[in-house]
């Protein structure tokens, strides 16, 4: 942890009024817990990333190669001419600022240079110089600047406290995406060799090993089997799962958090029962055993790298469609760029609920199936006996986690899920969820501890909204369908609002669920006993 | 001064006319060419999945007409701009508020729906016979014949709406501190350009009718200008008209083009539905499978996990 000693009310202390001096003139500071760390070298290399070395970016020398300079400007070119998104959103920004107050990081940090508006500026200032006539011609009074290495570090800097959420994108009246300038920016970064290791090390480990966190193959097992026993001991019911199984009817991919991290692991043990239950033909991967993919967060070259593991594995495995486990960002690398860029997965069927017969319409072409549409169509279809009672122990509001509502739309799935399992749900204030949603304040590679002060700013306004629910209705749990915000919600929480947990929501799921042949269960997954029953 | 006439009247209208056809086909072309990798809607409602959710079709389209509609609302009545919140951090009660904030939205609409409104009135001068929806919406706006001219309404409203979008810049630290001088000189050139028109219209009358004769035979190709004289006020009126319509293909005014090409609002949510292709896709260095079970054939053979090779 770093040494973030500031209380809440210290953080809190908040002035949103701009500096004096402009932006183009108040260079970058490199402040303690506010920025990520680099990453360590042999992960570079592993990934055969340009330019590894070691480096931090507190260094005054970053040892940038001698002609960064030219590799920034032809990178930019590539890349303008390459995405219509990139090229257009450097043109047409009219600075009308309705973006500046949607940003969780300038909402808790006070930065100017967090507007939206203004963290895009960085990057478009420099376009302007190189590639625009008014900009060569006006200079700084066409809003042009040179690039200069204090130009680089304030990318690195600005463009790694951004989280990729898109909500500012919601907000723009041209639906200029940030996440898409940061994208660009941070894929330039990549090649002079600056990189986070938060990013680098999972994308290095899930390339050699199949998932972030480096697990390997015969742990992953020895997770699973763990869990096994653990589900038998709670429920005295004995579930089955296999990894690795050729002819199993699906695939099963989640987020390797799910399986060793917590509170991931009762949404695991959630899975396990529910699979179980509904006796579905399924099998995990130890090769493809991580549903997230901080290639995202990197370039779209790395995204496509991790996420081909995904449709080879199904091949390979000769299963008939893939169901993904909850997790963002996973979501909308499946959603929005799996198919472009890994499919067409033709050698899969049209997916089809083997319990409800169900057609996944929706999904048809990319064959991948979200949990949550999976869920609720069992629950709609009554195939699944559930006690909502178990979880009266938990007052819940829900938590829209940025991708999957913003670049999905999977918003009332979840919710219908939650009415069936849990009898008391409450809604946070409609401009802090589904497509309004906050992030969680360290999505998109920032999760890292040294970077725990620029975490807990850009979490506030989720958390403050947790805060109002809290007073309001005693909420006890705050649920969401995200391995980054389940490993990073509890200490945001543990900050702002003491007294909330997380949860995932088959988490929940497993709780209600009645199974066959279960012994007497007295409590939940975490140990905690269940309340009497409400008469 | 007929050198000046000819030079204001004739030259630079065909330059300004010139360079605006040409500079906005040549922004249009050069986003046009840059390709759209990956569909990247950015959705604002309940997608189209199973058929007892209802879906959002317009605010997360996943078809064309639902595309089109999306587009529509964004285009017409700024849909996007009419979510604005305004966040407020109530120290007291450590509370962060999310207030209504509707009045940049309702500038901007009252802004660019007067221009659209002057602009087609103006078809009045451009045109012989002048079609009926012209007279039709001069009629309209001029419904208040409080003064004779009749005092149009939508110049009143374009002068209220640029002036708050200027004094909103201006009194805001936060936009100030955001704010090109571009963006001060696109409200002015705006502002002049509409002031200059009223002030014609009601101080320094110019004879509409050589008005036309110049206009028409401009837009002939058989350009003169009229033996009777028109008046140095429609001169200078033309000239910021000019300025403005050669300015905008370089500035952030060609947002009107631009917008339809955005990629996160004219693309159907139909992801998983329809593949969708990269042009410049290609092929990259993975981890294969065998790769990886030679690196783990041990482990995992201990653990009794299926392997492809013993």
């Amino acid at each position: 942890m770093t040494d973030t000693t500031q209380k809440p009310e210290e953080l809190l202390k908040l002035d949103y009024t701009p500096p004096k001096k402009g932006w183009m003139e108040t260079p970058v500071d490199f402040k303690k817990g506010t920025y990520c760390y680099s990453a360590p070298q042999k992960h570079q290399e592993y990934l055969g990333l340009p330019y590894p070395r070691q480096w931090q970016p507190f260094d005054k020398d970053w040892k940038l190669p001698e002609n960064w300079k030219q590799i920034i400007l032809e990178g930019m070119n590539d890349r303008l001419s390459k995405y219509r998104s990139f090229r257009l959103y450097m043109d047409i920004c009219v600075r009308c600022g309705a973006c500046a107050d949607k940003c969780h990081f300038f909402i808790g940090s006070g930065d100017p240079k967090n507007m939206p508006v203004l963290r895009a500026e960085l990057l478009r200032s420099v376009y302007r110089k190189y590639f625009t006539l008014p900009g060569k011609l006006f200079g700084k009074i066409g809003g042009a600047r040179e690039l200069t290495e204090d130009v680089l570090k304030e990318w690195f800097y600005y463009f790694y406290q951004c989280t990729e959420c898109r909500r500012c994108s919601v907000f723009c009246p041209y639906g200029i995406d940030t996440c898409e300038i940061t994208m660009m920016a941070r894929d330039l970064l990549s090649l002079v060799g600056c990189n986070i290791g938060w990013i680098v090390e999972p994308a290095s480990n899930c390339l050699r090993t199949g998932n972030h966190l480096g697990v390997p193959p015969h742990a992953f097992k020895d997770t699973l089997d763990f869990a096994i026993d653990e589900v038998e001991e709670l429920t005295g019911v004995k579930v089955e799962a296999s990894v690795n199984r050729k002819g199993a009817e699906l695939l099963f991919i989640t987020p390797s958090a799910d399986y060793f991290a917590s509170p991931h692991w009762y949404t695991f043990l959630g899975y396990l029962m529910l699979f179980h239950e509904i006796g579905l033909d399924y099998t995990w991967s130890a090769y493809a055993s991580e549903g997230g993919n901080f290639g995202l967060f990197h370039s779209a070259e790395m995204l496509k790298r991790l996420n081909a593991k995904m449709y080879a594995e199904a091949k390979r495995l000769g299963v008939k469609w893939i169901l993904g486990g909850e997790c963002g960002h996973m979501w909308r690398v499946i959603h929005q760029y799996m198919d472009t860029i890994n499919g067409p997965a033709d050698f899969l069927e049209e997916p089809v609920s083997p319990i409800t017969g169900t057609k996944f319409e929706n999904t048809k072409s990319t064959k991948m199936v979200h949990i949550c549409e999976f869920t609720s169509d069992l629950i709609k279809n009554n195939k699944l006996k559930l006690d909502p009672s178990r979880n009266n122990h938990w007052k819940l509001t829900f938590h829209d986690s940025c991708n999957p509502a913003r670049a999905m739309g999977l918003i009332e799935e979840p919710r219908y899920i939650i009415k069936n399992v849990c009898n008391h749900f409450y809604e946070m204030p409609d401009n802090t969820i589904k497509e309004n949603t906050f992030c969680c304040g360290s999505g998109a590679g920032l999760g890292s501890d040294e970077n725990l002060e620029m975490r807990l700013r850009g979490g506030l306004p989720r958390a403050n909204a947790v805060k109002y629910v809290k007073e309001k209705h005693g909420v006890n749990l705050l649920t969401c369908i995200c391995a980054i915000d389940r490993a990073v919600l509890p200490t945001l929480l543990q900050y702002w609002v003491p007294g909330v947990e997380v949860s995932g929501l088959h988490e929940l799921v497993g709780n209600a669920l009645m199974m066959k042949g279960q012994k007497e269960r007295t409590t939940d997954m975490r140990g905690t006993p269940f309340e009497e029953k409400e008469s | 001064m007929t050198a000046v006439y000819l030079f204001l009247g004739i030259i630079i209208p065909y330059a300004a006319l010139f360079i605006f056809i040409v500079g906005l086909i040549y922004r249009i072309l050069k986003w046009a060419r840059a390709p759209v990798p990956f569909r990247i809607p950015t959705t604002c409602g309940q997608q189209k999945s199973l058929p007892w959710i209802k879906a959002k079709k317009l605010e997360n389209p996943y078809n064309t007409a639902g595309v089109i509609g999306r587009m529509a609302l964004e285009v017409l009545v700024f849909r996007s701009l009419l979510r604005n919140t305004k966040t407020e951090l109530k120290q007291g009660i450590r509370r962060l508020v999310y207030k209504e904030s509707k009045l940049l939205w309702l500038g901007a609409l009252v802004f660019h729906w007067s221009l659209l409104i002057i602009l087609l009135r103006h078809l009045r001068l451009l045109t012989e016979p002048v079609p009926s929806f012209v007279l039709f919406i001069q009629k309209f706006d001029g419904f208040f014949q409080i003064t004779v001219p009749a005092l149009f309404l939508t110049d009143i409203l374009i002068l209220i709406a640029l002036t708050y979008l200027l004094l909103r810049r201006v009194a805001s630290s936060q936009l100030r501190y955001i704010s090109l001088p571009s963006d001060y000189l696109a409200v002015f050139l705006l502002l002049s350009v509409a002031i200059s028109g009223i002030l014609m219209r009601f101080f320094f009358r110019v004879d509409l009718v050589s008005v036309k004769e110049l206009a028409l035979g401009v837009l002939s190709f058989h350009p003169s200008i009229p033996a009777d004289g028109i008046g140095l006020p429609f001169y200078v009126h033309l000239f910021l008209v000019c300025a403005l319509f050669a300015y905008l293909p370089f500035s952030k005014l060609v947002h009107m083009a631009g917008v339809f090409l955005s990629p996160t609002r004219n693309l159907a949510n139909n992801n998983r539905m329809r593949r969708h292709i990269n042009p410049w896709d290609y092929p990259v260095n993975v981890h294969t499978y065998e790769e990886w079970e030679d690196e783990f054939r041990g482990h995992m053979k201990e653990a009794g996990l299926p392997l492809e090779k013993e």
